[in-house]
């Protein structure tokens, strides 16, 4: 198993914005999927999952239906709202700012700044 | 979804909640057993991913953002939940806030009818009153303002481009109706009053403009009551005919219940420009009437002061023997409600006090509990709780405490404000005003929540914070030290408070005293005065009218137990005066610097019937009449103001000829001759005499009166008798006897306001006495909260001592000096509170001394009094837990500890 890392502040409500704009999902399937994609680094604290997909909700990025599952039960689905959307791609946008400037300033050769 | 709608939808919220996280659970158990684990291990291993179930729930809640709300209706459910399990602390914090909140509601309630409400006309704000205004000070009683007189409003109006103008003046007469004549208060108003006041008549229609001019139909309008008194409130009256004064006139329209003008009702309305009388069509000289207008939209107060301005110049050069240098003044039409309102301020001020004293109590009650349940607070911050948490608990326990003593208060208050208004010496101004309404609401209601947490406040902010496991392992008792400061702060200030109040009091009570022991300047007891409406038949011709005066005279003089009678224009200490320039030479002063008298015009037996003592000279005979020498006869006070040291008798009094009742049509001013002395009197009444702007006195005949002024007076006199027996009772033979006392003529007249002077002397100390009254109900009230205070704290704290003392006893100490200790720790609260109190009430008298007539600085004695009883009373009450103290059984104290 590769070396987990803690989640920088505030990525959790992007990764979880992300994972419900692929489509309609309830709250184990965004854990199992947010663990499987980023191979096992990103280790969700699932205590920290339900609370923040509250607050998404509350602040109407998310929005929530029970539906059945494939195994015949029902769970809380979540979705985008349009807001959500919204918030997604410029919070997106942003982040790829950052890691691009971070990529950068690594990325400079050693000695390069005089 | 909106916040409120998550919180009714809690239960739902919860449910949804445990599903979606069960679900989460069983799915992740599912997955683990496929992957091979054992299903118990499956589940374990699942909620061990999740962590803390609880803990992702309450953070879960935290989300939905309404937390507070679910804190605070928790927080209201155990409050209430520990009010009921202490009913007897509930009670009294519940009475004590319940008498502290009623009576300040009332007394706002008051407040807001009488001076904030505004007046129940149309945009009120819009409305302006208008008075003639002149260059000079020329009475120092009404200075440069003058009513209007009605050519010149009828200009103004007619030249006004921003103002709608209205008038209206005082009228009044005898109704009569089924042979019954009664005498009704009325108005005589312009065709455009209702609608500049923007109010809408009940039935029928205003007066037309072409209405109010002199030889137009008669027509009136009557006022709701009479309209009921008369007519049982039937649709038909409108266009009846009814009898005002021995006139026909066609009724043409119907006011609406409680309408007034300048917080007056009245009950029949005339148009103004009908009135008939010469003088109306004068610039000088004028009988005055009111004047009020509405600003036209879009007009400002300056547009409409400078627009006057400019109307005043032209009539001034227009007509400059009567308007030179008189101009128009307009100004915000405001409820007249004479000086009520220092009154009003000042017992709401001390209501306040009474409130004050009340939540002190109330937090040393609170202090007390919060002090015994240190304990709980303690386990509940070791558990978790914030103390942000803890405090909004206690306030939320406090809050909760004093809504509901609101909801009392406002319930003691929707009781108690009929009564008090009914209580009012002589009547409240606007008192139909005066009702509960949503300000009222809204008042008590913040009025409450403050003093709920002005009493929470100090034992909120005890909530432990640090030292937990210190409270946790020694519970109440060894925290009570730092609880005693505060408790004493408590007591201090309730003194304090108390001893403003008793202060106050006494100072209202010695100037009671003072005042009621003055003399008044005549004999008032057994003496009965009523204005009289003579029959209007009588009153065409002034040589009738004379003959009719004589007729009352005599027919009042053979009603049994009347001992003398006499006719006079004003009354001592009843409405309306007359007061009027004099000097002592031909060589007159202009007008604002003559000195003013007060003039009576009487018939020769006034003096027997009043009981005035002549001091020198003699007094009116029936030679005193039109054509001899005019006659005055002064009191002490002009006699030495006029003359100095001189004998006044035979020296004259010179009348400006503007003010003169002679009115001998001389160019100069008249001479009367000064033909006795008598005793002053306190005219303005007992209190307010000494300050009186006007106190100098003269009296005249009414036979001296002349033929053009006869029926002016006769509107204005009264009659006056002195009697033999208790004065009201002659009151119902006299009606019988004078109704057709006419001097031959035919027709009905009427006496009105009947009162006996013994009233009225007693009325004139209507103000003060009330004052001194409420002033004494809310120092006692806040001498025995204070008391009460000062029990329960000494009783909490020497209870907290009871280990202490134990000790003290068990080394030695004798009963004595564990009551002598607990005595003087109460006493160095009390004096503490005696010294800031002192200083606030000497405040507080100066206060009074400004606003209530009578009452003079501090004085030592009743000072020194109060003080006194508020300190015997308040040992008295620390009596009893000192003495509990001293008993302590040094064994049963030490196994405490």
């Amino acid at each position: 198993m590769a070396a987990k890392s803690d989640l920088p502040q505030g990525t959790l409500d992007l990764l979880i914005l992300k994972v419900v704009a692929l489509g309609p999902v309830h709250g184990y399937a965004i854990a199992q999927r947010l663990q499987q994609v980023s191979r096992h680094v990103v280790q969700v604290p699932q205590g920290s999952l339900y609370p923040a997909l509250h607050r998404l909700e509350n602040r109407g990025l998310l929005a929530a239906d029970w539906k059945e599952t494939e195994t015949g039960r029902e769970a809380k689905f979540y979705r985008l709202t349009r807001r959500g959307r919204a918030q997604l791609e410029t919070e997106a946008a942003s982040w790829q700012r950052l890691t691009e400037a971070v990529g950068l300033i690594l990325g400079m050769a050693e000695g390069g700044a005089e | 979804m909106s916040w409120w709608h998550r919180l009714l939808r809690r239960k739902q919220m919860e449910e949804q909640l445990n599903k979606e996280l069960r679900y989460h659970l069983d799915q992740h158990a599912a997955d683990l057993v496929a992957q091979g684990h054992d299903p118990a291990e499956a589940r374990r291993l699942a909620k061990l991913a999740l962590g803390g179930t609880e803990q992702v729930k309450e953070e879960c809640r935290d989300a939905r953002g309404t937390r507070w709300l679910e804190d605070l209706w928790q927080d209201c459910r155990y409050a209430l939940r520990l009010l009921r399990q202490q009913p007897g602390f509930t009670v009294a914090a519940l009475v004590t806030l319940a008498l502290g909140i009623g009576a300040t509601t009332v007394m706002f309630t008051v407040v807001n009818g009488v001076l904030l409400k505004p007046l129940p006309y149309l945009e009120p704000a819009r409305l302006v009153i208008l008075n003639e205004q002149t260059k000079k000070v020329t009475s120092p009683i009404w200075g440069n303002r003058w009513a209007f007189a009605y050519p010149n409003y009828l200009d103004c109006k007619r030249a006004s481009r921003s103002l709608d103008l209205a008038a209206w003046r005082y009228s009044g007469g005898l109704v009569s109706e089924h042979g019954e004549a009664e005498y009704v208060d009325g108005f005589q108003v312009s065709s455009g009053l209702f609608s500049v006041l923007g109010v809408p008549l009940l039935r029928g229609r205003a007066f037309l403009p072409e209405e109010d001019q002199r030889g137009a139909g008669p027509v009136m309008i009557i006022s709701y009551g009479l309209w009921q008194r008369l007519y049982g409130g039937s649709p038909a009256a409108v266009g009846r005919s009814l009898t005002l004064d021995g006139k026909p006139y066609t009724v043409v329209g119907i006011t609406p219940a409680g309408f007034r003008l300048n917080a007056d009702e009245a009950d029949v309305f005339t148009p103004l420009g009908q009135d008939p009388s010469p003088s109306m069509q004068r610039r000088d000289r004028h009988p005055g009437i009111a004047v009020l207008a509405r600003l036209r939209s879009g007009a400002t107060l300056a547009q409409a002061q400078s627009e006057l301005g400019l109307i005043g110049r032209q009539l001034a050069a227009q007509y400059p023997d009567s308007n030179e240098d008189r101009s128009f003044a307009a100004e915000p039409l405001r409820p007249d409600v004479g000086d009520v309102g220092s009154t009003l301020w000042l017992l709401l001020g001390a209501v306040s006090l009474v409130l004050l004293i009340a939540c002190v109590n109330v937090a040393s009650l609170l202090l007390a509990r919060a002090v015994s349940r240190e304990r709980e607070l303690a386990m509940r911050a070791a558990l978790g709780a914030s103390r942000s948490r803890l405090v909004r608990q206690c306030l939320a326990e406090s809050g909760v405490l004093g809504l509901c003593g609101g909801v009392l208060g406002v319930l003691f208050a929707a009781d108690g404000i009929r009564p008090f208004v009914a209580f009012w010496p002589g009547s409240l101004p606007r008192a139909a005003e005066v009702h509960l309404d949503w300000h009222v609401l809204l008042f008590a209601f913040a009025v409450s929540l403050a003093s709920g947490l002005l009493f929470g406040l100090a034992p909120a902010l005890r909530a432990p914070a640090h030292d937990l496991e210190q409270a946790l392992r020694a519970g109440a008792r060894a925290v009570a030290g730092r609880s005693r400061r505060l408790h004493s702060g408590f007591v201090v200030s309730e003194i304090a408070l108390a001893v403003v109040l008793l202060v106050s009091a006494g100072m209202l009570g010695r100037a009671l005293l003072r005042l009621s022991s003055l003399d008044p300047g005549f004999d008032s007891r057994n003496v009965l005065a009523a204005r009289m409406a003579l029959s209007p038949d009588v009153l065409r011709n002034p040589a009738q009218i004379r003959a009719a005066w004589q007729d009352v005279l005599d027919h009042a003089r053979r009603v049994p137990g009347v001992l003398s009678a006499a006719v006079v224009d004003t009354v001592p200490m009843r409405e309306g005066n007359n007061p009027i320039g004099y000097w002592n030479t031909p060589a007159i002063p202009p007008a604002d610097q003559q000195p003013l008298a007060l003039a009576t015009s009487v018939t020769p037996d006034y003096l027997k019937v009043m009981g005035i003592p002549l001091l020198k000279g003699r007094f009116f005979d029936d030679h005193d009449r039109i054509g001899s020498e005019h006659a005055v006869v002064i009191d002490d006070v002009l006699a030495a103001r006029a003359f100095g040291g001189q004998d006044p008798v035979g020296k004259y009094l010179w009348l400006p000829n503007t003010d003169s009742p002679f009115l001998s049509g001389s160019a100069g001013p008249d001479a009367a001759r000064v033909v006795g002395v008598v005793r002053h009197v306190r005219y303005w009444g007992l209190a307010a005499d000494d300050q009186a702007r006007v106190r100098a006195q003269f009296y005249y005949p009414f036979a001296q009166v002349p033929d053009p002024l006869m029926r002016r007076w006769s509107e204005l006199m009264s009659i006056a008798v002195r009697t033999s027996i208790p004065p009201l009772n002659v009151v119902e033979p006299m009606r019988r006897e004078l109704r057709g006392a006419t001097g031959g003529a035919p027709g009905d007249q009427a006496l009105y306001e009947v009162r006996t002077l013994g009233q009225l002397v007693n009325d004139s100390l209507a103000r003060q006495r009330f004052l001194m009254l409420l002033f004494g109900i809310f120092a006692g009230l806040a001498l025995l909260l204070a008391c009460v205070g000062i029990y329960g704290v000494l009783a909490y704290v020497t209870g907290q001592r009871v280990p202490e003392f134990g000790v003290r006893m068990a080394l030695g100490a004798r009963a004595a000096d564990v009551m002598q200790l607990v005595l003087r720790q109460s006493l160095r609260m009390i004096l503490a509170g005696v010294v800031a109190g002192a200083i606030g009430a000497f405040v507080a008298g100066r206060l009074l001394v400004r606003l209530v007539q009578g009452v003079r600085a501090v004085e030592p004695l009743p000072f020194a009094l109060m003080i006194a009883v508020l300190i015997a009373a308040a040992l008295f009450a620390s009596f009893l837990p000192a003495r509990r103290a001293s008993r302590v059984d040094p064994m049963i104290a030490l196994r405490q500890e």
